[in-house]
């Protein structure tokens, strides 16, 4: 068992405290800096070897654990569902032990089905990083934007923060909702009924049927991607329809009585959910997050990999 | 009961700062692309101080920097929980600089070590040189001090801390645990 101080692996941000979630914020600050270097790397987790366990596709996040773990000067194996044992009947649990039995330290793993990452910390040594599973969870995607916004306010303490459109299906409103209210901030939903989860309330989140009414109420707008590959079960009743009702315009944003800060975890559906002039425009710091996604996960691989008590012991003799 | 003991007052601790400057002007021959960088913490704050007393030696205003070596070390496999990463904030090219790596105790050479590493990821320096408030002996690595402020000789069981103004309210320097090695 590792003694990092925010446990043997990241699975979730339910249960971290708020004294966790600020150590991984805290950290991931001095990480931003590496990036700007003119080399763009540490020592400081050379000779470990990371696996990055994508049983779903994932462009942007792999990349940027990968990123963040060559940044680190870890080895990486980058390990896709199609093609791997996996698609030959592999169980997950098989998987894991043949990997965790080449000598891995930690696996990264994005998985279609919620508790996924939780089913596999529980039955291998390594640490276990959630890159998201199933409709559950997407802690680093939570962090990084809930560090975007500290880097704007400072502080999250009392700021209004809505998350738009397919909540549903999105692992990233959990984290979010369940972050940003650890650190105070006031969390609300916007989007259509078919798109919001039954009993959303019950995460303590005040919900918007209208996007006016949450560009009214909040400090910023967490634009969720609407999830197409799963409109064919006719959530909502055309593209078209969803852009004129709960798409983030410019027009929109004009009616807002404040500057409202624009985020979207990506990939975007441009003139779907949010409009290009928005998503460019003045008050995206949607690129921002993108920047901070590294510096957090470098923040998250290092204080994970921290305290092995078993290599502190061999080190003694 | 841990024993500690002064070694240093604030007036000794100026005094020494006073003296290590003159020491670094001296070394450099001037200030000619000098730069002085600082290991956190108590050492950027000890870079400042050398850096005011060269100024108004010389009248020349030296540029600073600060150096974390935290990602740097060779013990993280083996440490507790992660220590707390400062930052790093070197805001010009150190090509063909003469730096002063400045720092509040030599003991092991480790922390030093890393901090070559470090500044070699940078760019290429044309000489570096360190400069210490203390040095309590005790070299695990085949690394030596240029500017020295007050030599001691500590068994390994004791500490040397460090105080300044601007962390701990008070300038001193404190052996605690007593033994002289």
């Amino acid at each position: 068992m590792s003694a990092a101080p925010i446990g043997k692996d990241l699975l979730g941000l339910e249960h971290l405290s708020a004294d966790q979630i600020r150590l991984i914020l805290d950290t991931a600050e001095p990480f931003k800096e590496i990036s700007l270097r003119a080399i763009k790397k540490v020592p400081t987790l050379r000779g470990m070897t990371i696996v990055n366990l994508f049983f779903e596709a994932s462009t942007r996040t792999r990349i940027s654990f990968e990123f963040a773990e060559k940044r680190l000067s870890a080895d990486t194996v980058n390990v896709a569902s199609s093609g791997s044992s996996v698609s030959k009947g592999e169980t997950l649990v098989d998987t894991a032990r043949n990997l965790e039995a080449m000598k891995i330290d930690m696996v990264v793993m994005r998985h279609g089905a919620s508790g996924a990452a939780k089913f596999l910390a529980d039955r291998i040594r390594s640490n276990v990083i959630n890159a998201g599973d199933g409709t559950h969870e997407h802690p680093t995607q939570g962090l990084l934007d809930i560090l975007t916004l500290r880097d704007r306010w400072g502080s999250l303490e009392g700021r209004r923060v809505c998350i738009c459109g397919d909540v549903l299906h999105s692992r990233v409103a959990r984290s979010n909702i369940w972050g940003l209210r650890k650190l105070g901030a006031e969390v609300a939903v916007c989007g259509p009924r078919s798109l919001l989860p039954n009993a959303i309330d019950e995460l303590g989140v005040t919900v918007f049927g209208r996007i006016e009414e949450a560009i009214e109420w909040a400090e910023a707008l967490n634009i969720l991607r609407l999830q197409l590959e799963r409109m064919q079960a006719g959530y909502i009743p055309s593209l078209r329809e969803y852009n004129r009702v709960f798409g983030v315009t410019r027009e929109r944003l004009e009616r807002s009585p404040r500057d409202l800060v624009i985020m979207h975890p990506g990939p975007m559906n441009r003139g779907v959910e949010i409009d290009s002039d928005v998503a460019d425009g003045p008050h995206s710091v949607i690129l921002d997050q993108v920047t901070n996604g590294v510096a957090v996960r470098m923040a998250v691989l290092y204080l994970l990999a921290g305290g092995r008590p078993e290599v502190a012991e061999a080190a003694k003799g | 009961m841990t024993s500690s003991s002064t070694v240093l007052n604030a007036q000794a601790v100026a005094r020494t700062i006073r003296r290590m400057a003159e020491e670094v002007v001296e070394l450099f021959d001037g200030t000619d692309d000098l730069v002085l960088v600082g290991i956190q913490r108590r050492g950027v704050q000890l870079a400042d101080r050398l850096a005011a007393v060269i100024e108004s030696i010389e009248g020349v205003r030296v540029p600073r920097g600060a150096l974390d070596i935290t990602l740097y070390r060779d013990d993280l496999q083996t440490v507790g929980p992660r220590p707390v990463v400062g930052k790093t904030h070197l805001p010009w090219a150190i090509d063909g600089k003469r730096l002063v790596i400045v720092d509040d105790v030599l003991y092991t050479g480790r922390t030093i070590r890393a901090a070559l590493d470090e500044l070699a990821d940078f760019g290429r320096p044309a000489r570096i040189a360190l400069a210490v408030l203390v040095d309590r002996g005790g070299r695990e690595l085949p690394i030596h001090a240029d500017v020295v402020g007050k030599r001691l000789d500590v068994a390994p069981g004791s500490r040397v801390d460090v105080m300044v103004t601007e962390l701990d309210g008070h300038d001193a320097v404190e052996l605690v645990g007593g033994g002289k090695g």
